[in-house]
């Protein structure tokens, strides 16, 4: 038995306890048992590790253990640091960041790759991709981290021919790639990070805020296929696996996303929502009249609700409306009133954000219900509290072929006896589509900040 | 400051009255001042002292009458519309199609009159609609009449001296009055049948949890206003038929039928005849002469053969109080969209179809019958847009055969992609085969047990896969004991970010999967 075969034993268990996490992480009950065993894996994955790179040092071990203990003393203080101060509305900034940092990681590692190793031709392949990979995902997450938290406007950016420049830094890639193997040199190797580094930005800047549930789980998905590519330089068989699991977890999550909107992923990716279809919406179009309602009429239909479903969107984080909220459904519980959420896949900007904040806010998550389970129910719904939704409410999705968003599943509210929606004004939603839901006799406008209408509403009921 | 005043009605058994005191509210908050006559809620029990609470002055009927802003239940009588200014408004329900000696009246006073039963039957407009809420409330009211009149229980009843079955209530008719009546019956626990000759109000009627009645080919479109059309004599014989035998199995039965302000006859007296002693007959529509022949409108009568016959014209004024608050409402939704700055300015819109629709007469001119208007409500006939089963068969086949295309290309396409990628794996040395095989099935086992992942928990699983991603430390750790000092440089970069990766990543999965709890 020598140090390692031991390490590798180490790390087919280390292995094993990832998927067990993963797979632990399918039900709230397990969830925290999984997010345990990710953490034995890793404690004893980078155990082996270091008492590998403690043996394999070409300088004397005492300084290599003093530099792997500064920079993980780095990490674990910024890490920590990080981890505590996040408010959950920043969660989607702050998953965006740690994909850079992956990819950021994927490409000091490739280079590291190919500065100690031996170029042969297989080797010199897998460093190029991981590096390609690791910068995409490194600009890509950082221009989606300041786009998520309002550093830069989240419209998208649109070039022209954006689709032939993106086609062009990928032939250009291959290109330098022939160039890399035949020369040996770092030169095209630079280059290609360089050329990586603007199509990752590009990449993201053309895709607009309300793609971001899709962006950030598509970078998850690279950040993983970065890492597997450094496994199949370093021949580590751990990285390639636990890469592996990443990528395919952040692919399926983007698929799911795409699915909830009734998009290709292709047509989200290449970004520029509703500019390729050329289809602008009829502004003229006759929608009538909308009503408005009081915090205190709404308190007053809550009353004499017997069912009541909320349907938060993105415009609850905005507002951080999500106590409130939790506050009024407590109470409205407290006087028997069933009350339940609606969450559509969708909604927010990163996969299942309204549920993290509907739980920050203490809303048990048995009455929190995906979209395929509650949608059936709006029928015997008394009322409908529309809390910062747009387009995951319009029935234009379901009766108006014409409608961009046609063809979209959403929540059907309009089926409920009275729906009320919380709204800033009547602007329209992400996807610029007026939305029909508002002018139907039994939905009500209740303007103004969701969080102060919300306190109103629960104060009187 | 324009003046709303809100006059006492004096027709002989009117209860109701145009404002409330929420209603006041609502009126002085879009800019108005309201003048209330004297006693014009006590009716309907909202006393003048509730008025004045709500902001509104107490008058007496010259006052109110001459406010420029007069909004009213009932058509002004006698002398009322003298009393009026030139160039007030007036807001009630005048009933112009038969009131031409009214509205001429209205005119030479060069009154603008609005009529609120003249409301276009279109959807944006149903806010204002006080024909609407009239029928709700009397559809409502005529199970109650009903209740008290029958000698029985309408739930039925499994007691220790033996049980009573349901009533069965038939309601003919299935407007907003017919439904609501269906919903009370409902509630009250009987068991309610309902007919339409409209055969796409079924679903209406089964929401509202009452079985459809069909009669086979009596099926009717809606005429372009939003009413049912007259129908054809074949028809008219099946829905006698489906009349006679619902009635006679019915121990209350409500009839709702009310087209353009006549009564259609539907039960007629041998149906009547038929019926079991004890039977109630409400006829909502009495107001029209009756859809039952033997109704005596406002009066209650019992058939020899014991059937009572409710003929109430007032069903709506019977609950004055919800009925007042749901009419001033309506006032309230117009005088919202006649005050569109909410400024207690009043602009007349003659080009809003809405508008237009309810009025009768415009600074002295006569504006009646107004144009006609489209009905959203009346869905276009099935002949009209529906494709014939030939062309959705051909679409279908059309369909499917560029499916089963799609499918070749997609699996032609995949083969060629598999034996490509075969052909580039053999030419890789050993080594990386056996890592690549390594990876495939690492893929594989990522899609299965990602795809049972609750959809609650993908934001803490983001989190969760970034920490783990973060293994490409042990890339990093590995290279950091090199040498060189550019690699070592680059390692500890490397190492640092990614190490905040797992710390970050694994310590915010972990708080946020801790806030998930369950409902104690």
């Amino acid at each position: 038995m020598t140090l390692t075969s031991l390490a590798q034993a180490v790390y087919v268990l280390a292995a094993l306890l990832f998927v067990l996490s993963l797979a632990g992480l399918s039900r709230q009950e397990s969830a925290r048992r999984g997010n345990t065993l990710g953490m034995i894996g890793m404690v004893l994955a980078l155990g082996a590790t270091i008492a590998l790179s403690l043996d394999a040092s070409e300088r004397p071990a005492s300084a290599t253990a003093a530099l792997i203990g500064v920079v993980l003393l780095v990490g674990a203080v910024v890490g920590t640091w990080q981890a505590r101060r996040v408010e959950m509305t920043q969660m989607p900034e702050l998953i965006a960041i740690l994909h850079s940092f992956v990819g950021l990681a994927a490409v000091l590692v490739g280079y590291n790759s190919f500065l100690t190793e031996a170029p042969d031709a297989v080797h010199l392949v897998e460093v190029f991709l991981g590096v390609l990979i690791g910068a995409v995902t490194f600009t890509g997450s950082v221009v989606a981290y300041l786009k998520l938290s309002a550093r830069i406007a989240s419209a998208p950016l649109t070039l022209p021919g954006r689709n032939w420049m993106n086609l062009g830094a990928l032939v250009a890639s291959a290109g330098l790639l022939w160039w890399f193997i035949a020369s040996h040199s770092v030169v095209p190797l630079v280059l290609m990070t360089v050329v990586a580094l603007a199509l990752g930005w590009h990449l993201v800047a053309s895709i607009g805020g309300g793609d971001m549930p899709v962006v950030v789980s598509m970078l998850n998905s690279y950040s993983g296929w970065a890492a597997a590519a450094a496994g199949f330089m370093l021949s580590n068989d751990l990285l390639i696996v636990t890469g592996a699991l990443v990528g395919s977890s952040g692919a399926i999550l983007s698929y799911i996303m795409c699915r909830a909107m009734n998009r290709s992923f292709i047509s989200v990716i290449l970004g520029g929502f509703g500019t390729s279809e050329g289809t602008v919406v009829a502004g003229d179009h006759d929608y009538g009249e909308h009503r408005e309602v009081s915090a205190v009429d709404v308190a007053d239909m809550l009353r004499d609700a017997r069912r009541v479903v909320v349907t938060p969107g993105y415009g609850m984080a905005v507002a951080k409306a999500q106590y409130p909220v939790a506050d009024l459904v407590a109470k409205l519980r407290a006087r028997g009133v069933e009350v339940r959420f609606g969450v559509h896949p969708v909604a927010g900007r990163l996969p299942g954000h309204m549920n993290v904040l509907l739980a920050e806010a203490k809303v048990p998550y048995d009455i929190v219900l995906e979209m395929d389970e509650i949608n059936d129910d709006f029928g015997d719904t008394d009322v409908v509290l529309v809390i910062g939704a747009n387009d995951t409410v319009n029935p234009a999705a379901l009766d108006d072929p014409g409608s961009p968003i046609a063809g979209m599943p959403v929540l059907e509210v309009w089926h409920a006896k009275q729906v009320v929606v919380f709204k800033r004004s009547m602007a329209t939603g992400y996807a610029g589509v007026q939305n029909p839901l508002f002018f139907r006799e039994n939905t009500s406008m209740l303007f103004g900040d969701a969080k102060e209408q919300t306190e109103k509403i629960a104060q009187a009921v | 400051m324009t003046t709303i005043g809100v006059p006492r009605e004096i027709r002989a058994g009117e209860r109701l009255v145009a404002a409330t005191p929420k209603t006041v509210g609502q009126l002085r908050a879009l800019g108005y001042d309201v003048v209330v006559e004297a006693g014009a809620g006590a009716e309907a029990t909202f006393s003048d002292a509730a008025y004045e609470a709500a902001g509104a002055v107490i008058g007496d009927a010259a006052q109110v009458w001459g406010s420029d802003v007069v909004t009213a239940v009932g058509a002004p009588w006698g002398t009322q519309v003298d009393s009026m200014r030139p160039g007030a408004t007036l807001v009630a329900m005048l009933s112009p199609a038969t009131r031409a000696d009214l509205v001429e009246k209205l005119a030479a006073r060069r009154v603008t009159a609005l009529s609120l039963d003249a409301v276009p039957r279109i959807s944006r407009a149903q806010s204002l609609d006080v024909l609407s809420t009239l029928s709700n409330v009397a559809g409502y009211r005529a199970v109650i009449e009903a209740a008290e009149q029958y000698g029985g229980m309408f739930a039925g009843q499994v007691t220790a001296a033996g049980k009573t079955p349901p009533a069965k209530v038939f309601v003919i008719g299935a407007g907003v009055a017919g439904l609501a009546a269906i919903g009370a019956a409902d509630s009250l626990g009987a068991q309610v049948r309902a007919f339409d000759v409209r055969p796409e109000v079924g679903e209406q009627i089964e929401s509202m949890g009452a079985t459809f009645v069909q009669a086979a080919q009596a099926q009717q479109q809606v005429s372009a206003d939003g009413y049912a059309s007259a129908l054809t004599e074949e028809q008219e014989r099946l829905t006698a038929e489906v009349y006679a035998r619902e009635t006679a199995d019915a121990d209350v039965v409500i009839t709702t039928a009310l087209v353009r302000g006549q009564a259609p006859r539907t039960i007629t007296a041998e149906m009547v005849a038929g019926m079991r002693a004890g039977s109630v007959i409400v006829d909502l529509a009495a107001s029209g002469g009756g859809n039952c022949e033997l109704t005596v409108p406002g009066e209650r009568i019992v058939t020899d053969n014991g059937v009572v016959i409710v003929g109430w014209t007032d069903l709506a004024g019977r609950l004055p109080q919800h009925t007042s608050q749901l009419f001033g409402t309506n006032v309230v939704h117009l005088m919202q969209l006649l005050t569109p700055g909410k400024d207690g300015a009043l602009v007349l819109d003659l080009d809003d179809p809405v508008q237009r629709g309810m009025t009768v007469t415009s600074a002295g001119e006569l504006m009646w019958p107004p144009p006609p208007v489209a009905v959203s409500a009346a869905m276009p006939g099935p002949s009209d847009t529906a494709p014939t089963s030939e062309e959705i068969a051909r679409a279908e086949q059309v369909a499917h055969e560029a499916a089963v295309r799609r499918r070749q290309r997609r699996t032609v396409g995949l083969g060629l992609a598999a034996v490509l990628v075969t052909l580039a794996i053999s030419f890789a040395p050993p080594a990386f085969l056996g890592h690549f095989t390594v990876f495939v099935l690492a893929v594989v086992v990522g899609f299965y047990v990602i795809s049972n992942v609750s959809h609650s928990l993908h934001t803490p699983l983001m989190a969760q896969t970034n920490a783990i991603s973060g293994i490409i430390l042990v890339g990093a750790l590995l290279q950091i004991g090199s040498s060189d000092p550019l690699v070592t440089v680059l390692a500890c970069v490397a190492a640092a970010v990614a190490s905040i990766n797992i710390f970050g990543g694994f310590l915010v999965a972990n708080r946020m999967i801790r806030m998930f709890r369950k409902d104690a």
